[in-house]
């Protein structure tokens, strides 16, 4: 039995533009923080970024990271909690910069991270100028409650897909859940089709 | 369930009376899981230890967070006979029952002092014996939530606040964030076997609790209750 | 962050077991780590909430709403056992 609290509204904005908002969506300016862990706190002198196929890959430290070219996107975020952010702003590396160093015919990612989290997308949703490693968020390093030194940024998909404290990409031949694919989340999450969960 | 009655305790704080149908009783220590809706439906919850003691009709404490949803709904908009979903009591590890006759130590943190409260007006309406102690940490005396009340214990009771920004001039006591040395002047020696309650910030509330073992508090007789780093749930 | 405790999942855990929970003793998977339920570590706020052992962070309890279904995964304790009734 739900029945209406007078006067309570939430702190969501009222004016957003409805036609960026998906649907069952609510525009905030918050940026909330949500983590399924403690945040972890690896040191930039051991922290790598890694693709892997099978057992081989590329990795790169930290420092040979910074030296790749980056780019400074404007996107909207959408998470299945329902919160919307609209035009934020981060610095990263393309995943096409890096998946271009690796000779490979994979058709799907599983994003690992520090603290275990995982989550799995198709090939073609993180190439094509789709995601990014990122370490800035509106002109600052990213922090580590949110996700830094770096995570992954995949803004056309629900949020959780954007790996935070980001390792590296599995590149694999089948589709495989994640974290929270594994908990009945949706395999692909496109917030304008609402696919929250499996079988939505 | 309804609201009876509105009472600011604190620029920050408000205390809300609660008239809720069936109500079964509570222990001291519980709290409740309050829902709020929206007219488009959207919805949030948030818990929130109940202020008054067994016996007494439900009530709640409520400090507003600036980038709160919930408490400035509930600390500004909300008035007598206005309703919402209350869901409870619920708690059965930080509770304390009127007839133990340990030592009882309280050690409250901001808003964390409310289920701590509820403990003392608990014990005072049971006649209970208990040595008890409560020491408070607020940011000054204006965030001092029951203070009048506070102040005002008798029959066994010790109060100590900390004052950690802001003293008036003619303070005299504590003035920094609990410490393990001031836990050692304030607390009950581990020897005299005393029930502990911890409440308030997360932070707040695993330094106390690390303080109070390295005194000689066995873990298992430091009952802890985190409130988040901002001190709402 | 706010890192919460199994307190503040109290009424969820009533949800799915339909007694007080926050008193129970659970052993970790991971670590054999004993404690009470009100004393794990508990991550909320995201798509569903994640309980933790203090002592290891294993992962010891997911909670997921889907579609309204109330999904619990308790794969990560070794035993949970309730509290002894008073």
């Amino acid at each position: 039995m739900s029945f209406v609290s007078r006067g309570f509204q939430g702190r969501r904005k009222a004016d957003a533009d409805a036609g960026r908002i998906p649907p069952g969506q609510h525009a905030t300016d918050d940026f909330p923080v949500l983590s399924a862990g403690p945040t972890p706190h690896t040191s930039l002198d051991i922290w790598t970024f890694s693709i892997l196929l099978g057992d081989e890959g590329k990795s790169w430290t930290w420092k040979e990271f910074n030296e790749l070219p980056t780019e400074t996107v404007t996107v909207d975020i959408h998470c299945v909690t329902r919160w919307s952010k609209l035009d934020t702003v981060w610095r990263g590396v393309s995943v096409d910069t890096l998946l271009d160093e690796v000779e490979h015919d994979a058709a799907y990612v599983l994003a690992f991270c520090d603290g275990g989290y995982t989550t799995n997308l198709p090939l073609e949703d993180v190439t094509g100028g789709k995601a990014w490693i990122a370490f800035e968020y509106d002109g600052e390093p990213l922090d580590p409650e949110h996700g830094g030194p770096a995570r992954l940024l995949v803004p056309h998909l629900y949020f959780w897909k954007s790996a935070k404290w980001v390792r590296g990409l599995k590149l694999l031949d089948e589709d495989e859940p994640g974290f929270w694919e594994t908990y009945g989340y949706h395999m692909y999450g496109d917030p304008w089709r609402e696919q929250r969960y499996a079988g939505d | 369930m309804v609201v009876t009655a509105v009472t600011d305790e604190t620029p920050r704080v408000r205390t809300l009376q609660l008239a809720v149908d069936d109500w079964p009783g509570h222990r001291a220590g519980q709290h409740v899981d309050v829902r709020l809706t929206a007219e488009d439906g959207y919805q949030a919850e948030r818990a929130y230890s109940i202020a008054s003691a067994p016996g007494e009709p439900p009530a709640i404490t409520v400090e507003r967070l600036d980038d709160g949803e919930v408490s400035p709904y509930l600390t500004e908009e909300v008035r007598t006979s206005d309703r919402f979903e209350v869901r409870g009591p619920i708690g059965g590890y930080f509770v304390w029952r009127s007839e133990s006759s340990d030592p009882l130590l309280l050690v409250g943190g901001g808003s964390g002092v409310v289920p701590l409260r509820a403990m003392l007006r608990h014990r005072a309406r049971s006649a209970s014996t208990a040595r008890a102690r409560l020491l408070y940490s607020s940011r000054s005396l204006a965030d001092v939530i029951y203070r009048s009340e506070l102040e005002q214990l008798a029959n066994g009771v010790d109060v100590v606040f900390t004052l950690t920004r802001e003293q008036p001039p003619s303070w005299s006591g504590y003035t920094r964030r609990v410490d393990t040395e001031l836990l050692r002047e304030v607390a009950w020696p581990a020897e005299h076997g005393a029930l502990a309650y911890v409440c308030g910030p997360t932070s707040f509330v695993e330094a106390v609790a690390e303080g109070l073992v390295a005194l000689g508090y066995p873990p298992a007789r430091v009952k802890t209750e985190r409130f988040g780093a901002t001190g709402g749930r | 962050m706010d890192t919460l405790d199994g307190n503040a999942i109290g009424g969820l855990l009533r949800e799915v077991f339909a007694v007080e929970m926050t008193d129970a003793t659970g052993v970790c998977g991971h670590c054999n780590n004993e404690a009470p339920v009100a004393e794990c570590e508990v991550y909320l706020g995201g798509p569903g909430a994640v309980v933790r052992c203090r002592t290891c962070q294993g992962l010891l309890m997911v909670f997921v709403r889907v579609r309204g279904v109330l999904c619990v995964d308790l794969g990560g304790l070794q035993t949970l056992e309730r509290a002894p009734s008073s």
